[in-house]
């Protein structure tokens, strides 16, 4: 770079590496802004928890609310849906795609068994993020063949406790933090 | 500009001379319009034209029809139907708009298709063919985000699985969908940043339109024996040649013709054809329609990418589908080094010939599989389809250039317009334009 053919660390090569860096600064300075504004705005963030009234919700029946521009399965299982779904696999985890329990309220490297999967120490409530882990569609529920909830957009099977079992998702449905703040009342996030 | 001897504009009057001498635009646009082109080529090179007339159609239509609409989420589904039902002769200008769209794909498949049959991505071309790649991949994107206006159910479902493909990037796939989308889902930012987008990108494919003009003018263009025009006189180059204008601007616009009675037929008579009917149901969050299909014109990309339904080594199902979606044009770009054959056109290459018309059935087939629910047995053939598509580039193109034994190609495009036109006057035509310049 420099024609003086002196020692290779000149004066002029320090000025030229320090304008190249002090113009990359100002451009990666000037750029930044124009990259940032498009990560969620102030109200999208704040819309971080919301309360839902679950008095309403039969068992056997499925409530689905919209949170964080997703939709939530609120899901109340029957005894006999309950025992299906522990019967199933039996709490053996080793058949599954993913046998993570894809759960906040849990430490992360929780199993998915079935326990796992429902809200804490409450195995009739089963609330998931509807959103199916392959593209992002919502699954179908009471359809596929496992009982649970089946993915229209490229064919996910999932079971009754919302775990993959068959197709090109790969994991189980996520569960939202969420928890019982009253009788009749869960809080997510 | 032309690397090909010809005539250059000569300022005559003195206000011309006065322009030249200041712009030389007068100079650039006569050696644009007048440049030598091979005078055998078929009727698969009138697709520049139409593209171009397409570009300029979506622009014009596009310009007008924002004049009515709204990106909002609240609203941008009514500014649709308000400019169906109220805007006068908005309906028009929408259905040219959405089905420019079409015809433009149409021209596209039929232009690059035209390009790997003729060898025209080959040596000088290579810059000229990643330019044209480079557009095909922007106007993907900007009918993509154009799709997602409307705020229809497909826009909807179409925008949250196509930007769910970010997602599945290892790492920093999450933090990429979420900036995309401007929040975890789908939603108002989504919908403005992609109006935002589909309006400016047309502008930077017009800019890039005129790059590739500019490369495969330097170069001078392919022709259907792909043998080069010869550069040796002038004398010998105008026997290969005909000025673009008038000779093939007459042929490309009677295609041009031809083609748009038959698009002013469907915009008129079946506007929706090609359309899918769960659009005019607005977008709702919590309902994914029962059969989710992108346009017809990304149907053979999205079938390679539902048929990866298995794990490869440590890349799961949905990061292999992904990289096959990207792969399978990320090969087109690298046509101009994968094929090892010294023949420019598949017109003397009789292998290439057979494989060739395997890939443009493969291309339908996987457009079919795409458009069929993801279940068997479409995914077994969208696999096989798969495999085909990338072993034709990967594999078959790189072999044939070493296996295969061309036909004779011919001498020069004079000797083979004549073998196709024994009786017509040929190549003296040219030569007795005043050739002042002399």
């Amino acid at each position: 770079m420099s024609h003086v053919d002196d020692d290779g660390g000149s004066r002029r090569d320090f000025l030229y590496v320090a304008t190249g860096a002090a113009g990359a600064i100002t451009v990666g300075a000037a750029v930044w802004p124009l990259v940032n504004q498009m990560n969620p705005s102030a109200d999208v963030q704040a819309m971080a928890s919301i309360q839902v009234d679950v008095s309403a919700v039969e068992p056997g029946t499925q409530l689905t609310v919209k949170f964080l521009g997703k939709p939530v399965f609120i899901r109340r299982r029957t005894p006999q849906e309950i025992e299906e779904a522990i019967a199933d696999l039996g709490g053996d985890v080793s058949p599954l795609g993913d046998q993570n329990a894809r759960n906040p309220n849990l430490p992360p490297d929780a199993l998915a068994v079935d326990e796992n999967r429902v809200l804490e120490g409450n195995e009739e409530w089963l609330v998931m993020i509807g959103v199916c882990t392959h593209l992002g569609c919502v699954p179908l529920g009471n359809a596929g063949e496992f009982g649970g909830w089946f993915c229209p957009c490229h064919g996910s099977h999932y079971d009754r406790s919302g775990r993959i079992r068959k197709g090109p998702a790969p994991e189980n449905l996520h569960i939202p933090v969420a928890k019982f703040v009253s009788e009749n009342v869960i809080e997510l996030g | 500009m032309s690397g090909i001897p010809h005539d250059h504009y000569e300022p005559k009057s003195g206000i011309e001379k006065w322009i030249e001498s200041r712009l030389p635009i007068i100079g650039i646009l006569y050696s644009t319009l007048m440049i030598p082109t091979p005078k055998n080529l078929n009727w698969m090179w009138i697709w520049g034209i139409v593209l171009t007339f397409c570009l300029a159609l979506q622009i014009i239509t596009g310009i007008t029809l924002v004049m009515h609409y709204t990106p909002d989420t609240t609203l941008a589904f009514a500014s649709v139907e308000h400019i169906m039902r109220d805007v006068n002769g908005g309906w028009a200008l929408r259905y040219l708009h959405a089905n420019g769209a079409s015809l433009f794909f149409v021209a596209v498949y039929a232009h690059i298709f035209r390009g790997l049959y003729y060898g025209s991505y080959k040596a000088p071309r290579e810059i000229t063919w990643i330019i044209g790649m480079i557009i095909f991949l922007l106007m993907m994107a900007t009918g993509f985000m154009g799709y997602v206006l409307p705020w229809g159910q497909m826009s909807f479902w179409g925008a949250t699985v196509i930007t769910g493909l970010f997602g599945a990037i290892p790492l920093v796939g999450e933090s990429i969908q979420t900036w995309l989308l401007g929040g975890p889902a789908v939603d108002n930012a989504t919908l403005t940043r992609f109006f935002s987008l589909h309006y400016l990108l047309p502008f930077v494919i017009a800019a890039l339109v005129a790059v590739h003009i500019w490369a495969f003018h330097t170069t001078g263009n392919n022709n259907p024996t792909g043998v080069a025009v010869r550069r040796t006189s002038k004398a010998e180059a105008q026997k290969d040649t005909l000025p673009f204008w008038p000779y093939f601007v007459i042929k490309d616009l009677f295609a041009l013709a031809l083609i748009l009675a038959v698009f002013a037929a469907i915009v008129g008579f079946m506007p929706n054809f090609l359309g899918h009917p769960d659009n005019y149901i607005e977008a709702n969050a919590l309902a994914t329609p029962a059969h989710i299909v992108p346009e017809w014109y990304f149907l053979p990309f999205y079938a390679m990418l539902r048929a990866i339904t298995f794990d490869i080594l440590f890349i799961n199902s949905k990061l292999g589908g992904v990289i096959a979606m990207f792969g399978s044009i990320i090969v087109l770009f690298l046509v101009p080094w994968l094929d090892t054959s010294r023949v420019r056109s598949g017109r003397y290459r009789p292998m290439f010939k057979v494989w060739f018309v395997l890939l443009v059935i493969d291309f339908f087939l996987l457009m079919w599989c795409g458009a069929m629910p993801a279940e068997q047995p479409y995914v077994i053939i969208s696999q096989l389809g798969t495999l085909f598509w990338f072993g034709f580039f990967l594999v078959i193109l790189p072999l044939l250039g070493l296996f295969e034994k061309p036909l004779p190609q011919p001498e020069t495009i004079e000797a083979d317009f004549r073998a196709h036109y024994p009786d017509a006057g040929g190549g003296d035509v040219p030569a007795a334009r005043p050739t002042a310049a002399e």
